[in-house]
């Protein structure tokens, strides 16, 4: 899923201050699962900026709503006759979420309420980490089942550097060798014939380096 | 045992302190509450494992909160006793009073009064 | 094994003489009389001569410069490139400025983290890995061909090198690993700082089971240590070191003002014993900030004269 952590306070109050009509808009997907910008943290904001706003003597209109998603029209659709009563919208969803929100009613200003982080996985609760950086060709069948694109912090496509430390990274006593992990799962499944093999220089185009991407399905377009 | 404690005290009852949400110690406030406190089971003694020990993670959650939209953190408490510890509830109940006396009253509350004069 | 470069690197090796190389850090800033002079402390010692890349990522004056400088001395530059500064068309590009002035040598690293240095905060490139920057010389040198397919006029004429770890983790595949940059090209190898000789020794001896010494030149790292606090810091701080306690408390034990030339003493006996070792070609000395000592380990371990080579 989508990672995200939520955004300090003080930087949302900074950039919600001038508005007195503001619609919380939360998602159930994502952000939901890692506690950043689900119905409950769309409550918990809603009621700190309430109670802010009024400390400081200013009457503010703060509505709540959490959508099914926010990365999909038909849920978007939902808000269409009320987002006008608004003078602006602070999205608890990913970056994907804030900006189909700005696409589809451009004349209301959309401010982000979370920091989207990474794909990854709930370790456990509390904990997400990183375990794609979608990069548009999975090589995951060369690294028994580990990526060292999103998981070595050089990427290095044929690890382990010299930095690799009682199967940690160099960076941080706190995160794995991605090689280290991959070096041992090709041991248990038998393959380590398979760490010889060297990966040639990889085709970056359908990664960030190419642009933004799109994909285009015609076997399942109408 | 008919120990007295303030009467300004108003006690909501939940099944485990683990049922207490950020929401609702903020909304508490919103409604003009001074001070809120959560008096759970004994660390270690809950009977959902851990449900005091989330409660005491939400209660520092919402002092950050409370703390960075001027309210003050200090307005919420979290306290662990077992339940045959009368005396100790009504000396926490004194101890949360003569804090939010001290803190005085949510100035939320009269801010919204404020508003409405 | 014939020569493949003008490199006088190769020549020597292939001479079948020990090597000695030595490597010098370029300033942060730009005065360029720095390397000069530290290149003069040793030139008439060594036969190359690494000049690092914005090691452990702060920067520093670019490598490329300062082995130019090393090549109008008339002296041979061994030119370290990391991949975590450069895209695949910087890299090519740079190695063409390089060979536009002759530089032979070529060390294919990846290059420490950028959170170690001066730009914690800025983006890292590693499109290539150091695996596929040998391979990426050697295409430019042995195809004469661009990544791209068009021909290259004037193709590098690159001695290709890389580094290698022996004591990193997980030992298993620090041989493995040697063996994948030989098939991806490599031609000498520069070992991270050697003090646990034992290990080494066992590294060479799993390398020479599979006939790896006889597929690529290896040149045996070694950095004399200033003082026992040096020693601690390589032992407790730098990722993929392995100072064993035993060189730490000889070290420690040393009094302050003789560690230097106890720390000297323990360089050169390394190098003997080295010397013994199959497979072992050369020495590559890294004094850091301390250049001023290669001479005397180079002529204390017998490695002086070096052999002059037309």
């Amino acid at each position: 899923m989508i990672v995200a952590d939520k955004k300090p306070i003080e930087e949302i109050i900074e950039d919600l201050k001038n508005y007195s009509k503001i619609l919380i808009l939360g998602c159930n997907e994502c952000v939901t699962v890692c506690e950043a910008g689900g119905k409950k943290e769309v409550g918990i904001l809603a009621s700190a900026l309430r109670m802010y706003f009024l400390n400081k003597g200013k009457e503010i209109k703060i509505d709540e709503i959490t959508l099914e998603r926010q990365c999909d029209h038909e849920y978007l659709e939902e808000i269409r006759d009320s987002v006008d009563k608004y003078e602006a919208v602070l999205s608890l969803a990913c970056g994907v979420g804030v900006q189909f929100v700005a696409e589809k009613y451009q004349s209301i200003p959309v401010h982000p309420g979370v920091n989207t982080c990474f794909l990854g996985v709930t370790e456990k609760r509390g904990l997400w980490t990183e375990r794609c950086q979608a990069c548009g060709k999975c090589m995951l069948s060369k690294t028994a089942g580990i990526c060292p694109v999103s998981r070595c912090a050089k990427r290095l496509l044929n690890g382990p550097c010299g930095g690799s430390t009682k199967g940690k990274c160099e960076i941080s006593k706190e995160l794995d060798c991605a090689w280290q992990l991959i070096v041992d799962r090709l041991k248990m499944l038998g393959k380590m014939d398979d760490f010889e093999n060297i990966i040639p220089l990889k085709d970056w185009s359908t990664d960030r380096a190419g642009g933004p991407r799109k994909v285009a399905r015609e076997d399942v377009q109408l | 045992m008919r120990l007295n404690y303030p009467t300004n005290i108003k006690i909501i009852r939940v099944p485990c302190t683990g049922k207490v949400d950020i929401i609702h110690i903020l909304r508490a406030f919103e409604k003009g509450a001074d001070g809120v406190y959560a008096v759970g089971c004994m660390e270690g003694e809950c009977h959902y494992n851990s449900g005091n020990l989330r409660a005491r993670k939400r209660i520092e959650q919402a002092q950050k909160i409370l703390d960075a939209i001027g309210v003050g953190g200090e307005r919420v408490q979290m306290r662990n006793l077992s339940s045959a510890e009368g005396p100790r509830f009504a000396q926490y109940a004194v101890e949360m009073d003569e804090l939010i006396r001290k803190l005085g009253p949510n100035p939320i509350k009269v801010a919204a009064k404020d508003k409405a004069a | 094994m014939n020569c493949k470069t003008p490199s006088k690197l190769e020549k020597i090796l292939a001479a079948g003489h020990f090597a000695v190389t030595s490597e010098c850090g370029p300033p942060r800033g730009s005065d360029i009389s720095h390397i000069e002079h530290k290149a003069n402390l040793i030139k008439n010692h060594v036969d190359a001569i690494n000049i690092t890349d914005n090691q452990t990522s702060v920067t520093r004056l670019c490598s490329l410069a300062a082995c130019i400088k090393l090549k109008l001395m008339g002296l041979e530059p061994v030119l370290q490139m990391v991949t975590r500064d450069r895209n695949r068309l910087a890299i090519q590009s740079d190695i063409l400025g390089a060979a536009s002035f002759d530089i032979f040598n070529l060390l294919c690293l990846s290059g420490d983290h950028q959170s170690f240095g001066d730009c914690a905060q800025g983006q890292n490139v590693h499109d290539l890995d150091s695996m596929q920057l040998i391979q990426t010389a050697r295409h430019m040198r042995d195809e004469g061909k661009f990544l791209g397919g068009a021909d290259i006029e004037r193709p590098p004429k690159m001695f290709v090198g890389a580094a290698a770890n022996p004591f990193a983790d997980p030992f298993e595949i620090r041989v493995p690993r040697l063996a994948k940059k030989i098939a991806a090209g490599v031609e000498f190898i520069q070992t991270q700082c050697i003090y646990n000789l034992d290990k080494f020794e066992l590294w060479m001896k799993m390398a020479r089971d599979r006939g790896l010494h006889e597929k690529v030149y290896i040149i045996a790292g070694l950095t004399p240590l200033k003082s026992a606090g040096m020693a601690k810091y390589m032992k407790n701080r730098v990722p993929g070191m392995d100072v064993p306690d035993e060189v730490v408390k000889r070290m420690s034990d040393t009094p302050k003002e003789k560690q230097s030339d106890e720390g000297i003493k323990i360089c050169i006996e390394s190098i003997q014993r080295l010397k013994e070792v199959e497979g072992v070609k050369g020495f590559h000395i890294m004094a850091i900030e301390w250049e001023e000592k290669v001479p005397e380990i180079v002529e204390s371990a017998g490695l002086y004269p070096r052999p002059v080579i037309d």
